[in-house]
């Protein structure tokens, strides 16, 4: 890992409150590393653990995932599915041999643009230090540290 | 995954890069953000590549349009500001061109990097690998129309206040049916509290009860007091709104407001609620004489009867027999298209600023107290008086911003108290003839008639200290400090420290939202912010509407404001509600969940994820169906069907996956990722 790694994050936000925040921190002028590039969904239950593993394995170091604080949906409970579809996609992250820190879920209300700034510069760092993700896809030859068979498994 | 939606391989797809003066172009280089996308993205299918100072004028759209018809573009991906701002705009350009609106895609290179980036290479890359990611995704887009869905013309007015109040007659005197549901078992609100109102100092029942008594009598009105917003379902336009009717205890079709239950009720009790703890109420009330409607409630926390099982001198003494014990609440359903929140504010609880000595110090006192205390119709009849009840006091002084601007409490300035603790001094002045000092950081006048109101109190003789007062104590020290509460300050325009006795204190407390504000808000679908008011959607342009369809907010729901701006944020909702109620429709974005029947397998895992009840199982065909009038397009059971069997309109995964390609295409990539499959 050479001291210029620039890590590339995806971020999943939500129409009602975190994609509102991303917009809330860029009204504000609220700074934050341009290494994440983001993406809407309506709801942080849209997002289907597929999307995270394209992500990871189309170049992303890390993912973020962000949605309504808990009781707040926009669609009254569907941030919960989320919850429950991301701590077991850490998991499976794990048994394939991916840092389950590289996924990260976060809450972030409407209002809360200086906080989602702060988690996205925080988890910038965070993937900073844990260095690239050495996907098989990304790099010609071997997979350093991946087990490909697993990924391939998780993929396919 | 091989839902064909158009994708012919095939489009011709134009990308527009906006300037934004130089809001977008002082941080990104946008000429060669076209200029890359034309020569880069040429593979993917686009044909032309644009930059424009403002994307959103005439002459931005009309460049579209153009292309459109000269180029055959089937596909616009706009790179510009935020979609919630301005896709609008950008679809309906493209329809006047006659492209499908649904098939432009606005991506935010302005809040999304222009404006939170300051590396401007960086931002450049980044501003390119965000409309890669929209190129990626128009393509899979696909022709749609909006759903259009009825306006039911009733509207739910939440909260009797004078914003409600407001909203409720303008409705109402166009013709349409208004409820008006109201918690207290009066409406009128925090303003029917008040003596007098800044800056012409007219006595506020006088300007509010004839609006009270209209709300009351009106035939499009269902004045529904004591009661409360249970649950509201559906979407706008159509909202099924349950209401809880809480027992009065009273026959209203027999009641006629005579008062003789509330002249005979043994029961006295301290009225922590109208007359701010300073005043009593009996068991059964109306909260002040004017109340509407004019039945009363009996509280049965504090009646006799009720916690004793004897008396029922009301229901003996009643001349209509009107007292009905066995009365239970009700349950309520309506059916309105519009929802309009006006559920005001509580007072900042003035016991958390200890070093004001509120509830430890007997002369110290809070604004709404004092409004009580000056009130003719109040405790004391409008006699200042200390808490004793009889003695005047010779001084008095008024702390501004009690609570506000103030790290320890709120951040924000409460907007009314300057004028409010102005309009004290002169009554105080006026009716006593004590000395006054005002203590305050900064005096906030901006508003019509506002200054000069000011200059008035200035010339009554009033003496205004500025300075944050540091503690209100009853340790003396000094000669003359004897039985006295002393204000500890630092004169700022003197430069020294005051120590000044006075015999009252007023604390002008600041706003707050309603302690059950959240929960409220997430009763009807809608946001709060941080500090907890309704969050408005644009906080200029779009001041009464919020983030939800058919949900709007008007008064100190949304933050605190005085009367004027109040009432015209209750005429405001209703404007924008009577619009709505006269296009008879609306257009509603078509996103939407459906399911490809051929490839349901009929496992019903998504069955239980749906909290609209949108998803039926059909039992004999043993496969799921999606009734599109209750999905509301969250797509959760999309991500969660493991046969690929649900798509979403507007996100589907083709759409997504696509984006996140184009969003990383620039990463180093040997080939593209073999599809996968949902896990």
């Amino acid at each position: 890992m050479s001291d210029s790694f620039e890590p590339i994050l995806i971020g999943f936000t939500c129409n009602w409150c975190s994609y509102r925040a991303a917009d809330l921190a860029g009204t504000a002028r609220v700074k934050y590393p341009p290494n994440i590039r983001l993406l809407r969904l309506m709801c942080s239950g849209r997002l289907d653990p597929t999307f995270v593993l394209k992500a990871l394995a189309s170049g992303a170091d890390g993912v973020l995932i962000t949605g309504c604080h808990p009781g707040e949906c926009h669609y009254l409970e569907q941030n919960y599915k989320a919850l429950r579809r991301y701590l077991l996609l850490r998991r499976m992250l794990a048994q394939m041999g991916i840092e389950p820190e590289r996924v990260k879920l976060v809450w972030a209300s409407a209002a809360e643009g200086v906080k989602l700034a702060q988690e996205i510069t925080d988890m910038v760092e965070e993937i900073r230090a844990l260095g690239p993700l050495n996907w098989p896809q990304r790099h010609n030859g071997a997979a350093p540290h991946a087990d490909e068979k697993a990924v391939k498994e998780g993929t396919a | 995954m091989t839902q064909h939606n158009g994708h012919t391989g095939q489009e011709r797809i134009g990308v527009y890069v906006c300037h934004c003066g130089s809001n977008i172009a002082g941080t990104i280089d946008v000429e060669a953000v076209a200029l890359w996308a034309a020569e880069h993205l040429n593979h993917r299918g686009v044909v032309v590549a644009r930059d424009y100072k403002f994307m959103c004028s005439s002459l931005g759209q009309e460049l579209i349009e153009k292309d459109i018809q000269e180029l055959g573009l089937t596909r616009v991906v706009v790179a510009a500001c935020s979609p919630h701002l301005h896709e609008q705009t950008f679809r309906i350009a493209c329809q006047r061109a006659g492209l499908n609106p649904y098939l432009c895609e606005l991506v935010s290179i302005r809040e999304q990097a222009s404006w939170v980036h300051t590396d401007k290479k960086a931002a450049t890359e980044k501003a390119k690998a965000i409309i890669s990611g929209g190129v990626e995704r128009v393509v899979w887009h696909a022709p749609l129309e909006p759903l259009r869905v009825p306006i039911h013309p009733a509207t739910l007015v939440v909260g009797g206040g004078i914003a409600g109040i407001q909203a409720a007659l303008e409705i109402a005197d166009a013709g349409f049916p208004v409820y008006l549901v109201e918690r207290e078992p009066s409406i009128g609100g925090h303003m029917a509290q008040f003596d007098k109102t800044f800056p012409t100092m007219d006595c506020a029942a006088c300007i509010l009860t004839p609006r009270m008594v209209s709300v009351g009598t009106h035939p499009n009105i269902t004045l529904l007091t004591w009661s409360e917003v249970m649950e509201v379902q559906g979407y706008v336009g159509n909202f099924t709104v349950t209401i809880r009717k809480k027992a009065r205890y009273i026959k209203e079709d027999l009641c006629t407001g005579c008062g003789i239950c509330q002249e005979k009720c043994p029961k006295k009790v301290i009225d922590e609620v109208f007359e701010a703890g300073l005043g009593y109420r009996k068991a059964v009330y109306t909260p002040f004489p004017q109340a509407v409607p004019k039945y009363p409630v009996i509280d049965r926390e504090n009646c006799t009867y009720f916690q004793k099982g004897t008396c029922r001198a009301c229901e003996k003494l009643c001349p209509t027999e009107a007292i009905d014990f066995e009365q239970t609440d009700e349950l309520l359903t309506v059916q309105v298209g519009n929802i309009i929140l006006a559920t005001g504010f509580d007072i900042l609880d003035a016991r958390r600023i200890g070093q004001y000595g509120y509830g430890r110090l007997a002369n110290v006192f809070t604004s709404l107290e004092f409004e009580r205390l000056s009130n003719a119709a109040g405790p004391t009849n409008g006699q200042i008086v200390l808490r004793d009840g009889v003695t005047q006091p010779q001084t008095v002084g008024i702390i501004h911003c009690a609570g506000s601007r103030d790290r320890n409490f709120n951040n924000y300035c409460s907007a009314i108290c300057c004028m409010q603790s102005l309009k004290f001094a002169h009554l105080v002045r006026e009716r006593t003839g004590a000395t006054v000092y005002n203590f305050y950081i900064d005096i906030r006048t901006t508003a019509k008639a506002y200054d000069e109101f000011y200059q008035r109190v200035l010339d009554d003789g009033a003496i205004l200290i500025r300075g944050r007062v540091a503690e209100v104590t009853d340790a003396a020290r000094l000669p003359g400090e004897e039985g006295k509460l002393i204000i500890q300050v630092e004169d700022t325009l003197a430069g020294k420290q005051r120590r000044i006795p006075v015999d009252m204190v007023v604390l002008s407390v600041g706003l707050e939202p309603r302690h059950d504000a959240k929960e409220v808000a997430h009763r009807f679908g809608i946001s709060c912010s941080a500090d907890g008011w309704i969050i408005e959607k644009h906080p200029k342009l779009d001041p009464v509407a919020t983030m939800t369809e058919g949900v709007f907010v008007a008064g100190c729901a949304q933050g605190p404001k005085d009367i004027p701006s109040t009432v015209a944020q209750g005429a405001a909702a209703a404007a924008r509600v009577l619009a709505r109620i006269q296009q008879h429709e609306i257009a509603l974005e078509p996103v939407r969940a459906s399911v490809d029947e051929s490839k349901c397998s009929g496992c019903r895992i998504c069955n239980g994820l749906c909290p609209f009840n949108a998803i039926i199982f059909h039992e004999d065909r043993m496969v799921t169906e999606i009734n599109p009038a209750l999905c509301q397009g969250c797509g959760t059971c999309v991500a969660a069907c493991p046969a690929g069997a649900i798509s979403g309109t507007v996100f589907s995964n083709e759409q997504v996956l696509a984006q996140i390609e184009g969003l990383l295409l620039d990463v180093a990539r040997r080939a593209p990722a073999p599809e996968p499959a949902p896990v």
